[in-house]
């Protein structure tokens, strides 16, 4: 009866939704805000990732209440999983083709978390993705050798000085005369490396922040 | 195959699979007992919503919002839905990671994940604690307490009194 009501429940929910869905213009944005930013972005910001300057330059205070809901989490995350004097369960070693695995692996997801995370004002990606990434290639190896023990002080200095960094670069635009979180800097060449202004290194912060955040969580969770 | 669709088509079909992920994930959350069942509900039920979110952003004849050139080369979908999703797959992370957390511990502490159990043992927990009358009679089906455990002393202000 229950699982029936339920059902029903979600098959209303499903009409209404779709009923929804088909009166919205979709592909048809009625807000011209989107419109707006395509246009001025190239001139404005100057990263060819037009989604990187939205998340970074015209939204970056929403970005530093994402970075702000996350440390939150992880941190309950970290004091809920913390061992509280209770000793770690000793873990197996992963054998050799792990070990050897994991070892050829490590330089190859630091290079291409952190090409993702500087590139990311010009391609696809950008900190969040790259930090998950760098997270990976710090956390595969530590499942693979079972003497090896994250720093968790080391992670969390990582983070903490990240985090400052970003509040302040956005300071430092604050206190230039622009907005918090303006972007710095000259544009320089669209599409080049160096351009864009400080987004780049906002970008980096975030990754270096993201990466240590989850780091720290999967090895809680290991642990 | 997704190709060869007409544009409305497309969207149709990606529309109903956004709405289709959220019935599964609002079923899961109604039907399942266990607590990590319900928290990849919940994660299913946040992609259809992402889904749908950069569905409404989406036009067939536009491409994604990156310049390739000094100018930009034909129409660009709205870049606002995206960065709106990027924010959330991250929130929802950090949620779900969360939530995983959490449930560990009510293992460790209670051995078990069905909510069914873990109601009754909460409810006698809650009850023990803050020195009251369990929430049911003690001639019940349902008496928390397993036969034989010591049973806390009925206060004065019991439920027939209330």
């Amino acid at each position: 009866m229950h699982k029936l009501a339920s059902l029903l429940f979600t098959l209303g929910l499903a009409f209404l939704l779709m009923g929804l869905a088909a009166q919205l213009p979709l592909g048809a944005t009625p807000m011209g805000i989107g419109a707006d930013i395509l246009q001025r972005t190239p001139a404005e910001i100057g990263s060819a990732n037009i989604v990187t300057a939205v998340v970074l330059a015209y939204r970056g205070i929403d970005t530093l209440g994402e970075l702000a809901i996350l440390f939150a989490a992880a941190t309950t995350a970290g004091m809920v999983l913390s061992p509280g004097g209770a000793a770690r369960k000793p873990r197996a070693d992963a054998g050799l083709v792990l070990r050897a695995g994991s070892d050829l692996l490590f330089p190859l997801l630091l290079v291409v978390g952190f090409y993702i995370v500087l590139h990311g004002h010009l391609t696809p990606g950008g900190g969040f993705q790259g930090g998950v990434v760098l997270a990976a290639a710090f956390f595969v190896s530590f499942l693979a050798r079972a003497e090896k023990q994250p720093s968790h002080t080391g992670l969390t200095l990582i983070e903490a000085l990240a985090g400052a960094a970003f509040i302040g670069i956005g300071l430092a635009a604050l206190f230039g005369g622009g907005a918090f979180l303006q972007p710095l800097f000259d544009h320089g060449a669209l599409g080049a490396l160096v351009s864009a202004g400080s987004l780049p290194l906002l970008y980096l912060a975030v990754g270096l922040k993201v990466g240590a955040e989850l780091a720290s969580l999967l090895a809680h969770l290991a642990e | 195959m997704i190709m060869n669709l007409n544009p409305p088509d497309l969207i149709t079909l990606l529309v109903a699979g956004g709405v289709g992920l959220i019935a599964i994930g609002a079923v899961g959350l109604a039907v399942s007992r266990h607590l990590l069942r319900l928290v990849l509900a919940l994660g299913l039920a946040e992609a259809g919503a992402n889904l749908l979110l950069v569905v409404a952003g989406y036009r067939w004849d536009a491409v994604a919002p990156i310049l390739a050139g000094a100018a930009p080369a034909g129409a660009m979908v709205d870049p606002v839905p995206q960065a709106m999703v990027l924010t959330a797959i991250v929130i929802g992370v950090g949620v779900q990671a969360l939530a995983v957390a959490l449930l560990i511990r009510v293992k460790e502490a209670y051995g078990t994940l069905d909510i069914r159990e873990l109601k009754v043992l909460l409810e006698r927990d809650i009850s023990a604690a803050a020195g009251l009358a369990p929430p049911c009679s003690a001639h019940g089906p349902d008496y928390p307490h397993p036969p034989g455990a010591a049973l806390p002393v009925p206060l004065a202000t019991s439920k027939e009194s209330a």
